[in-house]
């Protein structure tokens, strides 16, 4: 994922599904200095299991440190890193926007294959889900409108399929 | 959470901790009760472990690492919630920076009391998270033998470090009917995300033999994992096989005999000049359990410039860390030893290595030229630490266990007793805990009563663990305590006076107050005040003729006295200070 001068790697943490251990990955993270860009977290199939999507920002600390302190912690049973090339991505963003050049924000929604949600008062409510710069450039589109509020969710990713 | 194992009988949960803990084979606990572990003191009355009582819940902590350090075995702190569980939080930082196995046990508020500020709440597993290897809040009484069972795993395996098991008042209060559970004996353990290390990598051991076979210059750097391994006779047989020098910081101080001809002492910061320079001159460190501290390296970018590295270390977070490593090997220390003894072996050694004799003859230059040394005393003038430790050490058996406080008696303790045997040397390295040695001290005589145990102590540190002679005396564990009293913060004091032109600021403790000896005695110890060079002998004679309490000795020490060797901190090791009788220099 391109983002600016920023070194991004994406990794794919599987954890057990027990209480505070989101706090124990965060908690790591913040005392040893590494930066993270984004997190989405989840029960996977197996409920005792969570999935951690962690994009990490390795300007901060080389990437095989972050990832043999998060091994170990003891809630930790895995860690995958995942390259843009052999993954998946998705992002969901919900956005509102002002609405006063109502048609052409109907377009360029259109344009994205984002999803309008709502529009009242003079703003207009879309939400898009896609691959992360798709989802920023979408952001960067609306901006000259006027942004009121937006929520991303982190980015999510999984192994494309096999050939 | 799997309860699986053989059913015992219907029980409660303060009954099934104690039975957990003597199934882990748990002798001694050092605790102080309260509100919230109450229920867990009472089936205690009735276990065949022994408790002993401390004064300050610090000082259960560090008794249980003194215990452990003394034992291999794990020591085991109980106390109860809010004020008792952060008074524990220095000994298990303590623990964790210097890997020393330990399980602490806190009483937490009842379950559904959690999180509305109770009394003695505190968020204990929250405010340990990052001091522990690991820690668990019970929530069911039916968890209790399990994740025991899985404290004792965590805390002793692998890297070692202290595990901590908060566990809420219901479910070890038989009054409670949270706390009903049919006991039993946990088969496996329910740690999925835990793996115990695999064998050593066999192509990475091919590879450093390889340079271990070419290498000119080699130095080992033994650190605390050799110790942690029981690796100190795979050490010895390693240096011997190869004859390469070794310097063993300050963690692994025993793990090889300093009187050997190969042994350079310590390391870094106060190391020998002999340790510090052939690391700087090496061009191989074969680094084993020992992680690159920076009060080893002093400036990264100067330290060891010519150097290859191997590193074997057990922890994979340690490997590439710091200094880049040639060859990294995950792996226990005395596993990789053994196997890379094996391996030179095969591979012909030591016949089959390069010539160094050029490198030992400059090493032994180093040895002869720059000793430790210092400014023997003047008649009536006060005594010097390196000379009581040199006289408690000549006048101690040869399996004596020395524990040391933080600052400068502690890197006197470290340069000028002679360690010959592994589990003689504790104290707190990373974490550089003022207070260590009183209760460490009581820990590890608990764990070894037959052996000698003095505590080298600064009169700053005696002041905030002193109340733990208490517990020594009323619990009949004779210890002994010197104090080098030199009335200051001594090690701060040198700084200052070195770095911040003898701007002294708030490092002058006191000269006559308080009365050591009239303190000693009044926790009931026998005590003696030594001024005079000439009576410092005599003195330490008295003291190990007793064993039937514990001595405290206030030895006042010279004032401006200052550690040497020393690389200034931000130096390179290259810029080593020696001593200023031997400054003239070396080349
Ligand atoms: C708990 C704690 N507080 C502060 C320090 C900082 N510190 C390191 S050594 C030292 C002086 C120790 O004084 P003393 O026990 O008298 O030993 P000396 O250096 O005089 O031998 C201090 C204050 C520390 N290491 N630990
Ligand atoms: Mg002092």
């Amino acid at each position: 994922m391109s983002n600016g001068n920023h070194q991004l790697h994406t990794l794919v943490v599987r954890v057990e599904n027990k209480a505070g251990v989101l706090a124990r990955v965060a908690g790591l993270f913040a005392r040893r200095g590494f930066n993270i860009d984004s997190l989405a977290v989840a029960p996977v199939v197996d409920e005792s299991f969570s999935r951690i999507t962690i994009v990490v920002d390795v300007e901060s600390a080389p990437l095989e440190q972050i990832v043999k302190q998060l091994h170990k912690l003891v809630n930790v049973l895995d860690i995958v890193e995942l390259s843009p090339t052999e993954a998946v991505e998705r992002e969901l963003m919900v956005i509102t926007v002002r609405s006063d050049a109502i048609d052409e924000l109907k377009a360029l929604t259109q344009e994205f294959h984002a999803t309008w949600l709502d529009d009242r008062s003079g703003q207009a409510m879309i939400s898009i889900s896609s691959f992360p710069a798709r989802v920023e450039e979408f952001e960067e589109r609306l901006k000259p409108y006027g942004i009121v509020e937006l929520q991303r969710s982190g980015k999510i990713a999984l192994h494309r399929l096999p050939d | 959470m799997s309860t699986t194992g053989t059913k015992g009988s219907a029980t409660y949960g303060g009954q099934a901790l104690m039975n957990a803990l003597e199934r882990e084979g748990v002798e001694v606990v050092f605790g102080l009760p309260g509100g919230a572990i109450l229920p867990v003191y009472d089936p205690l009355i009735d276990s065949s472990i022994r408790h002993i009582l401390v004064r300050h819940e610090q000082g259960a902590g560090h008794m249980a690492e003194g215990y452990a350090h003394a034992t291999g075995k794990p020591g085991v702190a109980m106390v109860t919630s809010g004020p008792a569980a952060t008074n524990i939080v220095t000994p298990l930082c303590d623990a964790y920076l210097d890997s020393v196995p330990m399980v602490a046990i806190t009483g937490q508020v009842p379950y559904a009391a959690i999180g509305t500020d109770a009394f003695q709440e505190c968020d204990t597993t929250g405010i340990t998270m990052s001091v522990t290897k690991h820690n668990f809040l019970v929530t069911e009484a039916a968890d209790i033998p399990q994740v025991i069972h899985d404290a004792f795993h965590l805390a002793t395996t692998g890297r070692p470090g202290p595990v901590l098991v908060d566990i809420p008042k219901d479910i070890v209060d038989p009054g409670n009917p949270h706390s009903a559970l049919t006991d039993y004996v946990p088969t496996g353990h329910d740690l999925p995300g835990y793996t115990v290390l695999p064998d050593p990598d066999p192509e990475g051991i091919r590879e450093a033999i390889q340079m271990i076979l070419a290498a000119e210059r080699p130095v080992i750097y033994a650190g605390g994992g050799i110790l942690k391994a029981r690796g100190a006779d795979a050490l010895r047989a390693l240096a011997e096989l190869t004859d390469i020098h070794v310097v063993t910081t300050l963690m692994c101080r025993g793990g090889f005999p300093d009187d050997h001809p190969l042994a350079l002492g310590m390391p870094g910061m106060h190391g020998t000049y002999s340790a510090v320079t052939a690391m700087q001159e090496a061009d191989l460190l074969i680094a084993i359990g020992a992680r690159f501290d920076d009060r080893v390296t002093g400036k990264l970018e100067g330290f060891a410039p010519h150097a290859a590295v191997i590193h074997i270390d057990i922890d994979a977070a340690e490997l590439n860390k710091v200094r880049h490593a040639n060859v990294a090997i995950q792996a226990d220390a005395r596993l990789a030893t053994e196997a890379l003894i094996e391996g030179l072996t095969l591979a012909g050694a030591p016949e089959s290595q390069a010539d160094r004799s050029a490198w030992k003859s400059r090493v032994s230059g180093w040895l002869e030229k720059f000793p430790l040394t210092y400014d023997k005393h003047v008649a009536g003038e006060a005594l010097k630490p390196q000379h009581v430790l040199e006289t408690l050490r000549d006048n101690a058996p040869e399996d004596t266990i020395v524990c040391s406080g933080v600052g400068q008696h502690q890197m006197w303790a470290s340069q000028f007793w002679r360690f010959n045997h592994p589990y003689t040397w504790i104290n707190s390295g990373g974490l550089g805990t003022m207070g260590f040695s009183i209760p460490a001290a009581i820990g590890a005589k608990v764990g070894q009563p037959d052996r000698m145990v003095w505590a080298i102590d600064g009169d700053g540190c005696f002041q905030m663990t002193a109340q733990e002679l208490v517990t020594a005396t009323v619990e009949n564990i004779p210890i002994k305590v010197a104090i080098l009293n030199n009335s200051y913060l001594g090690m701060v004091r040198q700084w200052q006076e070195m770095f911040y032109d003898e701007r002294y600021s708030e490092v002058f403790l006191s000269k006559n107050v308080p009365d050591y000896k009239m303190w000693a005695e009044a926790m009931g110890c026998f005590a003696l005040r030594v001024d005079d060079p000439d009576e410092v002998e005599a003195a330490v004679q008295q003291a190990n003729e007793i064993d039937d309490r514990p001595v405290v000795i206030d030895f006042r020490t010279d004032a401006a006295e200052k550690v040497f060797p020393m690389v200034p901190s931000g130096a390179s090791n290259s810029e080593v200070m020696v001593h200023p009788s031997q400054a003239a220099g070396p080349a």
